[in-house]
């Protein structure tokens, strides 16, 4: 087998998906595959996707100013993030879970290899855990992570987000994905962000500030619905990318 | 939680009304271990968390050959990825999916390659053949640098793989790297299935 001198150029412009190889982030070019990928047949993709039900949580799973509390509260501004979980014709997909990590308001991660100078919180530890409701609607209380430096390159500083790890009702929808805050300078620099590829689709992961969903005087309060794709029943069928 | 809430409304979405395109995907970073994998440092939960095997969560109640399955995620320097993250996906030992009536299991598990040999390891059961297909595990595969993750499918080598209509679709010179090698060890069936990611032996991904 020859390898081929260049990757094969990764259809993208159809899917909402950021490529596999994009050099501006610098771990791709070695994890990325070179070959094209194959598509599944239809026949294939009907065996839905594991099932989760509330016995997978805990009552305080939802809030992470709360889960994880040693002896006071986190620090920082707390949050409130609401939103629905649809389908791609805008249904709701109820009873999914959905599970969500962080760094602390001052942009550390509670992990072994974080080496950044920043105070770990001892009351914090950025991670949830939550259903959709009959609504497809879910709640997440948490603290506004912070801003980080990284070694892509130099001056390289992610921009404030929540990671979210979403089931939808087949393996296929099955997605890992990440919440921004709205007005942050650093998305212009963030070639995670940047990397995908359509301006709509990049606007889709910064969550709306809501002041209906701000808790007086205790959270400010975000909105931020997640649109799963997935089956071959749907596919990328983008109904505002027709221009 | 929620329920008591006004409904949310699209006015105030950062979707657009009527414009559902999928949320694109962003790489599950370095630091995923924190929120998905189950007894990681920093992890709060202690129990009921879905990153377990299926065997030791439903211990004695599925049916079903155990197996070990097990390798090595290589990049395209042929050096091993220590912070990759698997899921596997599939039928209990009579071939049915969890939706499927009398399906013995959930069939998830979800591992993590790391130190210090950078190999991950999933114990689970056999699946069987749903009607027509060969035995098949699914695999997703997210790490540092794969701004969206990828699928693959794991067959077994001491199967009949022949009529498979998802191998089919594979150029025959590729089919190589998607079956798990045997090897009967003390303790039950290992199955060996490494992952390179790009180059020579490349492994064949499938698109969502």
């Amino acid at each position: 087998m020859t390898r081929p001198a260049e990757p094969a150029a990764q259809p993208v412009l159809s899917s909402p998906h950021p490529p596999h190889l994009y050099p501006p982030y610098t771990s791709s070019v070695k994890r990325a595959p070179h070959e094209l990928l194959l598509p599944v047949p239809d026949a294939l993709r009907d065996h839905g996707g594991p099932v989760f039900g509330p016995s997978v949580l805990r009552p305080d799973d939802f809030d992470t100013t709360r889960n994880a509390r040693v002896n006071g509260e986190p620090l920082g501004e707390r949050i409130t993030v609401r939103g629905r979980l649809l389908d791609s014709a805008g249904r709701p997909i109820r009873g999914a879970l959905i599970e969500t990590w962080q760094a602390n308001a001052a942009g550390r991660y509670v992990h072994q290899h974080d080496r950044h100078d920043a105070p770990l919180d001892p009351n914090f530890t950025g991670t949830a855990r939550l259903l959709t409701d009959d609504r497809g609607e879910y709640e997440l209380v948490s603290i506004r992570p912070g801003a980080y430096p990284w070694g892509n390159h130099p001056n390289a500083w992610r921009p404030a987000h929540i990671h979210f790890s979403v089931f939808g009702t087949d393996f296929t929808q099955r997605v890992v994905s990440q919440m921004y805050f709205p007005g942050d300078p650093l998305l212009a620099h963030d070639p995670i962000y940047q990397g995908i590829p359509d301006e709509k689709g990049r606007a889709r992961l910064i969550s709306a500030f809501d002041l209906t969903l701000t808790q007086p005087g205790w959270a400010l309060g975000y909105r931020f619905d997640i649109v799963l794709g997935g089956s071959a029943a749907t596919p990328f069928e983008d109904p505002d990318h027709d221009d | 939680m929620t329920t008591e809430r006004p409904a949310l409304t699209p006015e105030t979405s950062n979707i657009p009304e009527g414009a559902f395109g999928p949320s694109p995907s962003q790489t599950v970073g370095p630091y995923f271990h924190q929120g998905l994998i189950h007894g990681f440092q920093g992890h709060h939960s202690a129990a009921g968390h879905v990153t377990v095997d299926p065997v030791s969560a439903e211990a004695g109640t599925v049916p079903g050959e155990r197996i070990r399955v097990t390798g090595q995620v290589f990049d395209g320097d042929g050096v091993a990825i220590p912070d990759a993250m698997l899921e596997v996906w599939h039928a209990d030992a009579a071939g049915r999916y969890v939706q499927q009536p009398g399906a013995a299991f959930t069939g998830f598990a979800r591992t993590h390659t790391r130190t210090p040999d950078a190999r991950y390891e999933v114990q689970t059961i056999k699946p069987g053949a749903a009607p027509g297909e060969a035995p098949r595990l699914w695999l997703w595969v997210g790490m540092r640098g794969l701004l969206t993750h990828l699928y693959t499918a794991v067959y077994f080598s001491d199967e009949d793989n022949s009529t498979d209509p998802l191998l089919a679709t594979v150029p025959e010179a590729r089919r190589s790297t998607l079956i798990a090698r045997r090897q009967d060890r003390p303790g039950g069936a290992t199955y060996v299935f490494d992952l390179r990611m790009q180059g020579e032996g490349e492994t064949v991904f499938f698109t969502p």
